[in-house]
């Protein structure tokens, strides 16, 4: 990943800031420029999300490319966050521990390191809540 | 008063038994290891931790506790740590991002071995007190590094915590603080090294003891008080033997030096996090008007001393000590690791 386009998703990744439609109440993350529902009646807000949800379904990587080979195994979800809206994060758990409804939480970790010389980039996973 | 507005501290979940270490590289007497230094495991980072990540969830768990207005909350953010994930790229930016507190305000990353977290809690009083900020994010944390086979690797973990310091309304005031400072060469990391250097036991001595008992005898005579008039007595803790020896030295009792604020034997040593995360564990349980000594220590060498009162705002409704998990909670329910994977968590296995 370029470095200035690490660093333009910065705020989304650390934060989970999104946006919402203020006139049909719907989320987004990553946010949305227009809500597709309600087009040019759309109000679209800026939102920060709490960081709790479910994960509605997973898969547990085993083979993966370097950058993330030493944390393999690891699981890949779809966490449905509490607002409502879908994102997809990595958890940290026992591989054999995740489950799809398992209730998590946001945390704050390094996502790569782009070898010994790179850029780190951090940003949010889930934990079991 | 200038005092400490909130707190919260951090400690990764996993750990690893010294008698593990020992099993490695001390033989047979892996328990013997274990009682001599009264260290019985040790936190590890995950594999995606490091100094950057562990101060944000200090930062943000000390938000928990108490709301301050996001654009006020980063008047000054220190991050002290011997591991800041870059050489060159400041840890407390990403900080300030990472809790919201950019882009009005001013940050810098604070290095002195084992008391950087204090420093920074020192430049923070500073500047509150001058008017300068209104609010400082004081953090003292780290991924600490021991190489393996040397002596501290059996105490070398992870952990810190994030004190901010304000005058309004602090749930702890901050009486006085002092410090005691010369160039002594016990402990020290050159650049592009992975792992520190040490004087072994001349690290005690000369070191350790001379630069605590400097500053808590300074800090005793400037408040002219008693090491009796303290409810708690902080001190840099690599282990447990070194805090235990320097409080008998200085006239504190057992019971004074905890825990809580002994957190070292199921903790380790967590370097620049070690006395910022004894303050945490302390406030976890303080009650207002109980008076805590703290004393921290950084190898190179020197010695901050703080005299602190808690006040009646942490019992009270701006304060909501339950928003965060205390450091007993924290070291709650570890998952334990054998050294391989140890090793693998620390990044001690040269990958190609």
């Amino acid at each position: 990943m370029s470095v200035p386009r690490y660093w333009r998703k910065q705020q989304n990744r650390y934060n989970l800031k999104g946006n919402k439609c203020e006139t049909c109440g719907r989320y987004f993350f990553p946010p949305r420029a227009i809500c597709p529902e309600c087009r040019r009646d759309g109000k679209i807000v800026d939102y920060e999300f709490s960081g709790n949800g479910t994960v509605r379904t997973f898969s547990v990587i085993r083979t993966a490319s370097d950058d993330y080979d030493i944390q393999t195994p690891y699981a890949i979800a779809i966490i449905e966050l509490e607002e409502g809206t879908c994102m997809t994060a990595q958890v940290i758990c026992d591989p054999d521990e995740i489950a799809i409804g398992m209730p998590v939480k946001s945390v704050f970790r390094k996502i790569i390191s782009e070898g010994d010389s790179g850029v780190i980039v951090y940003g949010t996973k889930f934990v079991p809540a | 008063m200038v005092g400490i507005i909130t707190y919260g501290a951090y400690i990764p979940r996993y750990r690893i038994k010294t008698e593990e270490i020992a099993r490695v590289w001390g033989g047979a007497n892996g328990a013997e290891i274990a009682a001599g230094l009264g260290v019985k495991e040790k936190s590890v980072p995950d594999l995606d931790e490091d100094t950057i990540t562990m101060s944000v969830e200090a930062a943000r768990y000390a938000l928990a506790r108490r709301d301050i207005p996001r654009d006020a909350i980063g008047g000054a953010i220190y991050v002290g740590s011997e591991s800041h994930p870059y050489a060159v790229k400041p840890s407390s930016a990403t900080v300030g991002e990472a809790i919201g507190a950019t882009p009005v305000m001013t940050a810098a990353d604070f290095e002195f071995a084992c008391k950087a977290g204090t420093a920074g809690i020192q430049t923070c009083m500073g500047m509150v007190k001058s008017g300068m900020i209104q609010y400082g994010c004081a953090i003292g944390a780290d991924t600490a590094q021991g190489a393996p086979g040397d002596a501290l690797e059996y105490t070398a973990s992870a952990g810190g915590a994030a004190i901010f310091i304000g005058e309004d309304n602090p749930i702890a005031e901050i009486n006085h603080t002092c410090s005691f400072t010369t160039d002594t060469p016990d402990f020290w990391r050159r650049e592009g090294q992975t792992y520190p250097s040490h004087g072994g036991r001349f690290s005690g001595d000369p070191a350790y003891f001379k630069h605590v008992q400097g500053a808590a005898r300074l800090m005793l005579e400037q408040m002219g008080t008693e090491p009796s008039d303290y409810d708690y007595a902080i001190f840099h803790q690599q282990c447990k033997v070194p805090p235990r020896k320097v409080s008998g030295m200085l006239g504190f009792t057992k019971e004074q030096i905890g825990p809580p604020g002994l957190a070292v034997p199921t903790l380790g040593n967590t370097y620049s996090g070690a006395v910022p995360v004894g303050i945490s564990a302390t406030l976890d349980v303080a009650k207002p008007g109980e008076r805590i000594f703290v004393t921290s220590y950084g190898s190179g060498a020197g010695s901050d001393a703080f005299d602190i009162t808690v006040t009646d705002a942490i019992e009270s409704d701006v304060f909501n000590r339950s928003a965060a998990p205390t450091v007993k909670e924290l070291l709650a329910d570890g998952k334990y690791l054998d050294y391989a994977l140890y090793a693998k968590h620390k990044g001690k296995i040269v990958m190609q």
